[in-house]
């Protein structure tokens, strides 16, 4: 692994975590916190794929950005739709 | 004030159990004999270009046979805690507001390409990376972006129950079929191999990835299916 790569999942590792509070302790809107979480899931499907392992990168992508935050956005419209149950 | 500590104590003692991992971590200068046996050997058994597909659907296909078990458990049980009657289902869903404009033409826009991507990804699962199981989570989230956008459109459960079950008895099937005729359960040399690299190689792979994809992209689907149809929330 050279230096280059090193440094750059360094940096994505660094971004990992700001999206990660972000999406805890983001006290914004709900939405950019699920927006925040997916992020998390696209920056280690890219770590993954720096380490070589694209099939990981890609379940991740689909699986761990794509889906989920596609299913909490979606659970989200639901509670918001049916508030007045 | 002692929750903090203890936080804080937890957290100290995962970076310690890191960093020694870190630090006595050498990585190997050579494959291993089980590594090099997959690396040396997979384009003359199996014809595969991927090797991760190779074994994951050939020398660890039984395990494949289970997970894709243990996802249709899951979906099963989901849909059994879920379940209930057709009439009050509407009634729920009359009373969501409608989506806006932009998500409905972005739906009709971006849900073909989804489905495309996902049916590109298992069925070239044995020559890129991907395969089964991205390709069926992808075919999922082109279904679950049909259901944001129109939460009244009919799925039909009926269909998704049908690509699931046939998808599974062929990949049985096609197992069975490895042991009659070629080496053992799920084995791929049932068709030629063929050159490595090209569309029509590796055996039975193909089928039995893209089978697995149908499988696992009915069930996610058949999950979110049932979620969106459920009030218990």
């Amino acid at each position: 692994m050279s230096d280059l790569m090193i440094g750059m999942s360094l940096l994505l590792s660094g971004a990992m975590i700001v999206a990660a509070i972000m999406a805890t302790r983001g006290k914004r809107s709900l939405g950019i916190s699920i927006l925040a979480a997916g992020l998390v899931g696209l920056l280690a499907s890219v770590q993954f794929l720096l380490l070589d392992a694209p099939d990981v990168a890609m379940t991740e992508a689909a699986i761990g950005s794509g889906l989920t935050t596609f299913l909490f956005f979606f659970m989200l419209r639901r509670l918001q739709g049916g508030e007045h149950d | 004030m002692i929750r903090r500590f203890t936080v804080l104590v937890l957290l100290a003692g995962l970076g310690v159990v890191f960093f020694s991992l870190w630090n006595g971590y050498t990585p190997d200068s050579e494959l291993n004999y089980t590594a090099s046996y997959y690396a040396n050997q997979t384009a003359k058994d199996v014809g595969a270009a991927n090797i991760v597909t190779a074994i994951i659907v050939t020398y660890r296909g039984l395990d494949t046979l289970g997970e894709v078990t243990v996802l249709f458990l899951t979906a099963a049980i989901v849909g059994l805690v879920l379940h209930r009657d057709k009439r009050s289902e509407e009634e729920t869903l009359r009373a969501l507001s409608p989506s806006g404009e932009l998500l409905m033409t972005g739906t009709r826009l971006l849900v073909p390409l989804i489905l495309l991507l996902g049916i590109y990804v298992f069925v070239n699962g044995h020559l890129t990376p991907g395969g089964g199981f991205q390709g069926g989570a992808i075919l999922a989230s082109g279904v679950l972006m049909l259901l944001l956008s129109d939460p009244l459109r009919l799925m039909s459960s009926r269909l998704i129950a049908i690509v699931e079950s046939t998808s599974g008895l062929i990949f049985v099937g096609l197992g069975i079929l490895g042991v009659v005729l070629a080496g053992g359960f799920l084995d791929n040399r049932i068709l030629p191999t063929g050159t490595l690299g090209a569309m029509f190689s590796a055996g039975a792979i193909p089928i039995i990835y893209s089978v697995v994809g149908l499988k696992v992209g009915a069930e996610f689907s058949s999950m979110l299916v049932n979620l969106s149809k459920t009030e218990n929330l």
